[in-house]
């Protein structure tokens, strides 16, 4: 299996993505720059955090503009895997790839802290190795994370299976809508959260329950394609 | 031609640097003072003399850049 990190001018979670692949999963994993044209070779497609073009205007506007993005909605209807974390989230969700939007934490703080969250849908590519309703552990880390959508889209995200993770019980630290941390589009097949996995993949960071949202993805692939799954 | 673009916050949105500031207004005595909501001013030149292609595309600029509709309104204003 083939992963792209994406890489834009101010990410900064892009080695930790590449790393988490490397080290949990052992495959092959490439940066590409944000000026890439071909994403068609990747299987796999990760919008690491951070701050794109220094967040000007709003996070992820201007991101969401360059060239590779249109590689990535080309993925996104071909049903390849795209996961955005952080800023990565914001990014998708500016492009229109996932519903609502990402604004300032209703506290004002940048929150930077372990986060419990509740696998809200685990019939999903990215989270088919966690338990339907178990409470994993987690790092958040942005001043930008409140998610909103209008009440039709949250009925619609409901009764979709659309909301993939929730902060557990009374933790919401932003102010999101439905304690909502991550949501999928309507296919499953793109995700995006604002808790960063790839920075819990091992317990010398504090949690390695991230790593399973890496080997879900593997073995997703792996199914789709035919090969052995790992147990 | 030079375009002044307002963009704020839906109503039904939050704004929590709003709510901060009117806090710190209060602390400063200015009880008088109720809502407050903060936006964002932008001052585009064009290159063009259409008043009619200006506002046309003022209103793209916007959709797609400049506001965020899921979270923003916008407004803006032309002058010659």
């Amino acid at each position: 299996m083939k992963f792209a990190v994406l890489v834009f001018p101010g990410s900064n979670c892009d080695i930790d993505c590449y790393k988490a692949v490397e080290q949990t999963i052992g495959q092959e994993v490439d940066y590409v720059w944000h000026t890439a044209t071909d994403l068609s070779s990747y299987d796999c497609i990760l919008v690491p955090g951070g701050f794109s073009y220094g967040d000007y205007l709003r996070c992820g506007a201007i991101a969401r503009f360059a060239n590779v993005m249109n590689e990535v909605q080309k993925a996104a209807e071909a049903g390849k895997y795209i996961l955005g974390i952080c800023n990565g989230f914001q990014i998708l969700t500016e492009a229109n790839l996932l519903p609502g939007a990402l604004i300032r934490n209703n506290g004002l703080k940048f929150r930077c802290h372990q986060s419990p969250l509740e696998v809200v849908n685990n019939n999903n590519p990215f989270t088919r190795d966690f338990e339907q309703g178990e409470i994993i552990n987690i790092p958040i880390a942005h001043g930008e994370g409140n998610y909103f959508c209008d009440d039709e889209t949250l009925a619609e995200l409901q009764a979709n299976n659309q909301i993939i993770f929730r902060y557990a019980g009374d933790t919401n630290p932003n102010g999101s809508v439905d304690n909502i941390a991550g949501v999928s589009n309507k296919a499953g097949n793109v995700v995006g959260m604002m808790p960063h996995p790839e920075r819990a993949v091992s317990d010398i960071l504090g949690s390695a329950d991230g790593k399973r949202m890496f080997t879900s993805i593997l073995n997703a692939w792996r199914e789709q394609h035919g090969t052995a799954i790992n147990g | 031609m030079k375009a002044t673009v307002y963009v704020t916050i839906k109503e039904n949105v939050l704004d929590p640097q709003g709510v901060a500031v009117k806090g710190g207004l209060h602390s400063l005595g200015f009880n008088e003072v109720g809502k407050v909501r903060i936006g964002k001013y932008l001052e585009i030149e064009l290159d063009t003399n259409d008043r009619a292609e200006a506002e046309a595309r003022l209103k793209v600029m916007c959709e797609k850049l400049l506001a965020n509709t899921v979270v923003e309104d916008y407004r803006f204003e032309l002058e010659d």
